[in-house]
């Protein structure tokens, strides 16, 4: 992990991986895209509606895993100083809001049909609601700071505090009686759904960390090279 | 054991000493919660019906005004620095500060609030669990915004970052303390509300502290 906390080292790294990966984006969208809403069947409950299935449920991961991205940096960050990692925390943060702001949306819209309401106040859609909320926190605390560390270290603190929403999120389904559904894919037991709906909710899945990693990569580079104009700025103002 | 009492009385006495701080803050949630009857007009069934969540909430808001200054009057007189010093883990002089506030805003707080929740018309058989879950859900507020005021410290516009902060996760105490509040007015049983609270309150002695103080020493580099 140290090996790859030198800047330069990243960039270059990233730089190469970054056409693949990109690519790599754009197909699993256009496979699962056609998949999940052309080849895949309607469900014999909901009907056509089943289809945002394959754009809520992925964004939802997103948004969890996001967190746990910026979590995982920002304990990093905290503990061996790597710039990197904060850049990587800083970066993950709106990326994450994103993702769970597509969630409570595009959930709004499947709600408003099958449930007749595009809002419940039930256990997952709340603990949802504050994660997105923890994402906003953080964003807000790490520009709060006239000195940027300061920041950094601060909103650092305030992401491994969050860390306690996850379980609750994962788990809310289960611990409360909830209008939403509980897991059907990462359950003890064995997946709960059917094969032709799993293959494009998994390629769908797939295109979506792919995005993730896309966007991180790009925000770090330009978070790296705000970084380098600000001290380029400061070396001139100096001379 | 002796440093602990030390910091804490040394809050209570400022802040007896200071006194308009804190009155403040009470009086803030005497003022809101009068504003409502004020603005739905005087139905009573009405009044009665949002009691639980308006004196929640206007406690969580009043609560959330008092946090700014928690720190950051000893970062900028250098006492930040000398409670570092004195040897005592940042976490424990974050607790005494979350039990010192406490005991100025939150101990006010659960006296004025059945007083308030007459004027609301709350139904008689709910004021055990809306004091119940005062004691229990008001502390859980001083150790979350003790972690917030932390975080903070030196920010820009760190009254309103605070807020931000802190009301997310407040959330779960608000739903719980309306729920009792709820449950008992309706003649359902409050225990496994206050149950919940209770947990949430057993989390957050120690982990709140620890957290506030991790916060504090990112703050003091």
């Amino acid at each position: 992990m140290h090996r790859f906390a030198n800047p330069t080292r990243f960039l270059r790294l990233a730089n190469a991986v970054l056409p693949w990966l990109g690519g790599l984006t754009v197909i699993l969208f256009g496979v699962g895209l056609y998949q999940a809403l052309v080849i895949s069947p309607a469900d014999y409950q909901q009907g056509e509606t089943v289809r945002i299935m394959y754009v809520h449920v992925p964004a939802a991961w997103a948004a969890l895993s996001g967190y746990t991205a910026l979590a995982i940096a920002s304990f990093t960050f905290l503990v061996w100083r790597h710039p990197l990692a904060d850049l990587a925390a800083r970066a993950a943060s709106p990326i994450g809001a994103g993702f769970t702001a597509i969630a409570l949306v595009t959930g709004a819209l499947w709600g408003q049909p099958m449930w007749g309401t595009w809002w419940v106040w039930d256990a997952r859609l709340t603990s949802v609601l504050i994660l997105f909320f923890l994402y906003l926190g953080h964003m807000a605390l790490v520009n709060a700071f006239d000195d940027s560390d300061r920041g950094s270290r601060a909103g650092a603190v305030l992401a491994l505090v969050g860390v306690v929403n996850l379980p609750i999120i994962k788990f809310s389904v289960d611990w409360w009686n909830t209008l939403h559904q509980p897991a059907s894919v990462l359950r003890m037991d064995g997946p709960k759904i059917a094969g032709e709906m799993m293959t494009p909710l998994m390629i769908m899945a797939g295109a979506y960390f792919a995005l993730f990693g896309v966007l991180m990569i790009l925000r770090i580079r330009s978070l790296l090279a705000a970084r380098r104009l600000r001290q380029l700025r400061l070396a001139v103002q100096e001379t | 054991m002796g440093r602990f009492w030390a910091i804490m009385s040394r809050d209570l006495t400022l802040a007896r000493r200071q006194g308009a701080d804190l009155a403040m803050t009470v009086s803030f949630f005497v003022v809101v919660v009068v504003l409502f009857p004020l603005g739905l007009g005087p139905t009573p069934g009405q009044l009665a019906e949002i009691a639980p969540a308006v004196l929640w909430v206007t406690a969580l808001l009043a609560a959330m005004l008092s946090f700014d200054r928690l720190f950051q009057q000893d970062a900028e007189d250098g006492g930040l620095d000398q409670l570092a010093l004195s040897g005592l883990p940042l976490a424990v002089v974050a607790l005494a500060k979350a039990l010192a506030h406490w005991l100025t805003t939150g101990l006010p707080m659960i006296v004025l609030a059945p007083l308030l929740a007459i004027t609301l018309n709350l139904n008689t058989e709910a004021y055990g669990a809306l004091i119940l879950g005062f004691v229990l859900g008001t502390p859980i507020v001083s150790l979350f915004g003790t972690v917030g005021a932390a975080l903070v410290v030196g920010a820009r516009r760190a009254g309103v970052l605070v807020a931000l902060i802190v009301l997310p996760l407040t959330i779960p105490v608000l739903i719980f303390g309306t729920l009792a509040i709820d449950a008992a007015a309706n003649g359902l049983p409050i225990r496994v509300h206050l149950l919940m609270l209770s947990a949430m309150l057993a989390a957050a002695i120690p982990l709140a502290p620890l957290a506030a103080g991790a916060a504090l020493r990112q703050a003091l580099e």
